[in-house]
């Protein structure tokens, strides 16, 4: 290190300390470069998958089974999208994505509507086992989803033989009313698997707005549903849009409640209809990755959209408690 | 609080409380009824109430079934409650780990966002998405696989990822219970690698706002005293963050403990992949033994009860601190 010299000149000192400076900068940046590579190294790693996914979806389908996608990148513009087209036209994708639409905004909107009903009860008003019950739905969180199918399944096909006319066709959706085979049926389904979490979420932001707010409505002789409507809701949105981006996920992405309940082709989501791609086109790469970009395109586009609603729900649900 | 009929609350609760309890709550308990109902039933013990003929019998066949492992070939219980063990310990660590590791990095460069953006892509993907990716990326072809590809380029053997059981002479046959000792089983791992890749974007987002709330002033202080990184990583970021790192492990416990989806798309649990929740879905859904199937729900609920005490433990704590 610098050691006081008295003979140097002002110049000299000046000169000495730029050069322990610039000095400094590469040592700190060397020590750095272990950081940058593994960052960038993991980050990397991480996005080769679906990199390789994307590239070989635009490949010429001959070459996708005979030569690995990183050989793409060395004529880069032979690229086509005839393997988009053979899906869209003969798999039934665009039904397909309509369907995964149909199933997942209604579905969607009646969790947060059922949900958030519930968690302004838990959170602000008072009546007999309110904890108590609050626990059990949502412990329910951990109930593994295959353990309810069977009985729910049971119930459903109960309800359409007790009532028959609900499996009369829906105009214009098409599928039954309700039960198996509908719309309404596998909306209601989600909306139920959804609650435990959305119930969570919802009650636990509900109970930390403000308590003065609530206790000057009430005395303004505010009812519980313009509260709900006027004060609750609006100051919500940020935990309200985390639930929906979460519930659209996990909705869209879902396979095995449409499995159970969708079973119709003409019905099936994305999901239903790449696993069935899958079983019959086995190694078929340019064709089932193709289709599983089609599936992963809309949840990308709302994931960096929304990017920071998605981050405060993950937040919201698991440290703020 | 205004005067509220005693009806209201229960108007406001009428729809979560009815779906919860028909699609969730009353499945489970006709689950745990019907795991002990066996076809011929022996009864291991009955009760006859009051002598008015109502009688209750149980049966514990079904969980005999899973204790036994009588049809290893078809249903191996045995290496189902293994592999979940597997999940639920090596899962959990490995993304916990992970998902530190790149909080804590991430945290000192200025791309943070565009690098955790990219860590966190992959939980917006469905497993069927990710099926297609990694059966592409575990490809045995090494001119197609991208694993063995590089694999291949640093002078290792191509594997089939999906298939090797690791068992010494049967590589990738699910024929025959091996009797050897279970050696490392790769395919395993290759699917809770499927795994990790898609939740330590989690692990990290939440550990990365746990880190974000430890105050600037400690880990200055503790600098300043001539501590260096990884004294400060142990001392003070491991024991500061120690709440947010039990709540990510208690998610990831559930998930490795539900985890059905993965292992069905990717493998459908051959080459002794299955866990417990596939063989569930076997025995109930193409075996058609679902008294079976019930029993081994009942066995996955009984190892969330501990997870289920703890997290009662904290939401209570909360409350009287609220």
């Amino acid at each position: 290190m610098a050691e006081p010299n008295p003979s140097a000149t002002e110049a000299a000192v000046r000169a000495r300390a730029t050069g322990l400076q610039v000095g400094e900068a590469v040592k700190r940046f060397a020590s750095r470069m272990p950081l940058h590579i593994s960052i960038i190294g993991l980050a990397v790693i991480w996005s080769i998958p679906t990199i390789a996914l994307l590239v070989s979806s635009f490949r010429d389908p001959g070459l996708v089974v005979t030569s690995g996608w990183w050989n793409a990148i060395k004529n880069p513009f032979d690229f086509t999208l005839d393997n988009y087209q053979t899906v869209l036209d003969r798999q039934g994708m665009a039904r397909s994505f309509m369907n995964s639409l149909i199933i997942t905004i209604p579905a969607t909107l009646l969790t947060i509507l059922v949900a958030a009903s519930a968690a302004y009860a838990f959170a602000w008003m008072k009546f007999p086992l309110r904890n108590t019950l609050f626990l059990i739905v949502v412990a329910l969180l951990v109930v593994p989803l295959q353990m309810t199918l069977i009985p729910v399944l049971k119930l459903y096909v109960q309800i359409n033989e007790s009532f028959g006319f609900l499996n009369n066709e829906i105009p214009l959706l098409g599928g039954r009313w309700f039960g198996t085979n509908s719309y309404p049926g596998i909306w209601v389904a989600h909306a139920a698997y959804g609650l435990p979490f959305a119930v969570y979420l919802l009650r636990n932001f509900f109970g930390g707005l403000p308590r003065d707010l609530f206790e000057s409505a009430y005395l303004d002789g505010a009812s519980d549903f313009k509260v709900f409507t006027r004060i609750v809701i609006p100051l919500s949105m940020p935990a309200i849009a985390a639930l929906a981006i979460f519930q659209f996920l996990w909705v869209w992405n879902d396979l095995l409640v449409a499995l159970i309940f969708l079973g119709d082709p003409d019905r099936a989501p994305m999901t239903l209809t790449i696993t069935n791609l899958v079983s019959s086109f086995g190694t078929a790469y340019q064709l089932l990755t193709a289709a599983a970009f089609i599936s992963m395109a809309l949840p990308l586009v709302v994931f960096f959209a929304l990017q920071r609603y998605f981050v405060e729900g993950v937040l919201a649900g698991s440290v703020k408690g | 609080m205004i005067g509220r009929k005693w009806w209201v609350p229960w108007l406001w609760l009428a729809p979560t409380l009815l779906l919860s309890g028909v699609f969730l709550l009353y499945p489970v308990l006709d689950t745990v009824r019907r795991s002990f109902i066996a076809e011929g039933s022996d009864g291991i013990f009955s009760i006859d109430i009051l002598g008015l003929g109502l009688v209750i019998g149980a049966d514990l066949d079904n969980y005999r079934f899973i204790i036994d492992n009588p049809q290893p070939l078809v249903a191996d219980t045995h290496s189902a409650l293994l592999n979940n063990l597997m999940w639920l310990t090596v899962f959990t660590a490995i993304t916990v780990a992970l998902g530190l590791v790149i909080a804590v990095l991430a945290a000192r460069v200025r791309y943070e966002a565009v690098a955790k953006s990219a860590i966190f892509i992959p939980m917006a993907i469905s497993f069927v998405a990710a099926s297609v990716i990694w059966r592409f990326m575990y490809e045995f072809n090494p001119d197609i696989g991208t694993v063995n590809a590089v694999l291949k380029e640093i002078g290792g053997e191509p594997t089939r990822w999906l298939q090797d059981t690791g068992a010494p002479q049967a590589p990738f046959t699910d024929l025959g219970p091996d009797t050897l000792p279970r050696p490392i089983q790769i395919n395993n791992f290759a699917l809770v690698f499927v795994g990790v890749w898609m939740w330590t974007g989690f692990a990290m987002i939440v550990l990365s706002a746990g880190l974000k709330g430890i105050s600037t002033e400690i880990l200055e202080a503790a600098r300043v005293d001539g501590a260096n990184e990884w004294q400060i990583f142990w001392r003070i970021i491991i024991p500061n963050l120690s709440p947010t790192i039990v709540v990510v492990a208690t998610t990831l416990v559930i998930q490795a403990l539900k985890k059905f989806d993965l292992v069905w798309v990717m493998t459908a649990g051959k080459f002794k992949t299955d866990v417990v929740a596939t063989l569930f879905y076997k025995e109930a859904f193409l075996f058609n033994n679902p008294e079976i199937g019930a029993a081994l729900a009942v066995v996955l609920l009984l190892w969330v009860v501990p997870i289920m005490v703890i997290s009662i433990r904290r939401f209570q704590f909360q409350e009287e601190t609220r």
